[in-house]
């Protein structure tokens, strides 16, 4: 039986912060320190946006392309590191906002930047052993960075949600796998607001070997080449290390832009790998063949190797906005007002 | 408001499901057990109804004096909203710079936090309204 994607869809929050002007309020040439992590602008969410209406966003626009009876959905999964409560899970009330409840199963995700990723391997283990006809998974993050620090410059807020099912899929997936090791890169502690990082522990052993350990294996299992791909969307903490990545596995960059969103939105963390692909979906025809690798620190990497099948062609993509759409028509913030959205403000 | 109140009233805060006459077919949000028209006749044929999640800006308020909980927002503005199946909805407008809010305009319900009972309360959720892109 093939498992895929039955249908997509993404958000990213309307307002938007330049590394300029972050720089400008800590006296740092922001300007630099964009190019440096290519890094133009990132989304910020609005004072009311949370994970939770975020993944809503998400689920709606996935849901307005298809036909599917939302009550014949039997799993949602939301991955995120910034769900809204320690206890109490987001994906009941994304539940509830597309009227899939009460006949499913739900749960909450964690695992840094590739929850969501790790959502659509377990629905297609559920719709795959026929325990399900669908399931959804979702990545999605309102990331914060300390005010000052290196994070604070791509920390942003985005997401997307995947109807994984076996019944007119838009996407086939291929095959799935993944490469996971415990290495302490990136963290948060309970109860504490911003995470940390381990330095230059986060680029080689951590991201690079990650990604680049799943990916060679899957070319290996798969008996592929690069070249045999029209698509590639690797984990963008920053503009700059999926291309160097890419580049070190042999990708071009035609094969990269598609999927690569953070010169344009930030880092949005779990949201990442899920944006990519949406973007890349959005602009795929019948036959294209995509590869995608996300990340998480801690850490671990889910590989994909996904090709669009037939359907794409009658699939409803203009019933929601596409990635592209929500990168025009956005909203500058100064630091001041980005402050007052970010709680950074304590009110007496 | 209580977390019972908000939980019972979710159904229309998350999907604005209100209810339609089943006498004589007219739309009621937030939903009520009787029809004013109909009365009687109304009876048990008040059936839960879906609102187009899609209308336009009726009429619009800036509000500049927001109780406390709202603080952070104001100034922000608040709208009549006509959906596309005719029924006038109060809702916040949200992403759109306030010199642009005019009559008219397109807009599309979102869920948003409406309120939050301080750090540690419960998170209310519902619909406030964005331009329709
Ligand atoms: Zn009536």
């Amino acid at each position: 039986m093939d498992v895929g994607i039955v249908s997509y869809g993404s958000y990213v929050p309307r307002y938007r912060i330049t590394p300029a002007e972050i720089g400008r309020i800590w006296g740092i040439d922001g300007t630099a320190m964009g190019k440096g992590l290519f890094i133009n602008m990132k989304s910020v969410p609005s004072p009311d946006e949370d994970v939770i209406t975020i993944a809503t966003e998400a689920a709606r626009n996935m849901m307005s392309r298809c036909s599917v009876d939302p009550q014949e959905i039997g799993a949602i999964y939301v991955g995120s590191e910034s769900h809204p409560y320690a206890v109490k899970p987001s994906g009941t009330i994304v539940a509830e906002a597309i009227c899939a409840t009460p006949n499913l199963t739900v749960a909450d995700l964690e695992f840094a930047c590739k929850a969501g990723t790790a959502g659509i391997q377990i629905c297609m283990g559920l719709v795959g052993s026929k325990m399900i006809e669908y399931g959804v998974a979702i990545g999605a993050d309102t990331s914060q960075g300390a005010p000052g620090d290196a994070l604070e410059y791509s920390a942003s807020a985005g997401g997307a949600a995947y109807l994984i099912g076996s019944k007119d899929i838009i996407a086939k997936i291929n095959r799935t796998l993944s490469y996971t090791t415990d290495t302490p890169d990136f963290w948060r502690r309970e109860g504490s607001p911003y995470p940390k990082h381990g330095g230059r522990f986060t680029g080689e052993p951590a991201y690079f070997k990650h990604i680049g350990s799943a990916a060679r294996m899957m070319l290996s299992e798969m008996n592929t080449e690069p070249s045999d791909y029209n698509y590639a969307v690797f984990h963008q903490p920053n503009g700059k290390f999926p291309m160097r990545m890419a580049k070190e596995l042999g990708f071009s960059d035609e094969q990269v832009n598609d999927g690569l969103l953070t010169p344009h939105i930030g880092n949005t963390y779990s949201g990442a790998v899920p944006l990519g692909l949406a973007a890349v979906l959005d602009v795929s025809k019948p036959g294209d063949r995509i590869f995608a690798v996300a990340y998480g620190s801690g850490a671990g990497s889910d590989a994909f190797d996904i090709t669009v099948t037939d359907n794409m062609k009658k699939y409803k993509r203009s019933a929601a906005p596409t990635v592209a759409e929500r990168l025009k028509d956005t909203i500058h913030l100064d630091y001041g007002r980005y402050a007052k959205f970010k709680g950074k403000i304590v009110m007496g | 408001m209580s977390v019972a109140r908000h939980w019972r009233e979710t159904p229309g805060r998350y999907n604005l499901i209100g209810v339609k006459c089943g006498n004589c077919g007219k739309v009621f949000f937030p939903k009520r057990t009787l029809c004013p028209e109909c009365r009687r006749s109304s009876m048990g044929k008040m059936n839960a109804y879906k609102l187009k999640a899609e209308g336009t800006v009726f009429t619009y308020s800036i509000i500049h004096d927001a109780p406390a909980e709202n603080n952070s927002i104001k100034p922000y503005a608040v709208a009549m909203i006509l959906t596309d199946d005719d029924v006038l909805i109060t809702g916040q407008l949200v992403d759109v710079e306030l010199e642009k809010v005019e009559i008219g305009m397109p807009v599309r319900a979102v869920l948003r936090k409406m309120s939050e009972d301080g750090e540690t309360g419960v998170i209310n959720y519902g619909y406030k309204f964005a331009p329709k892109n």
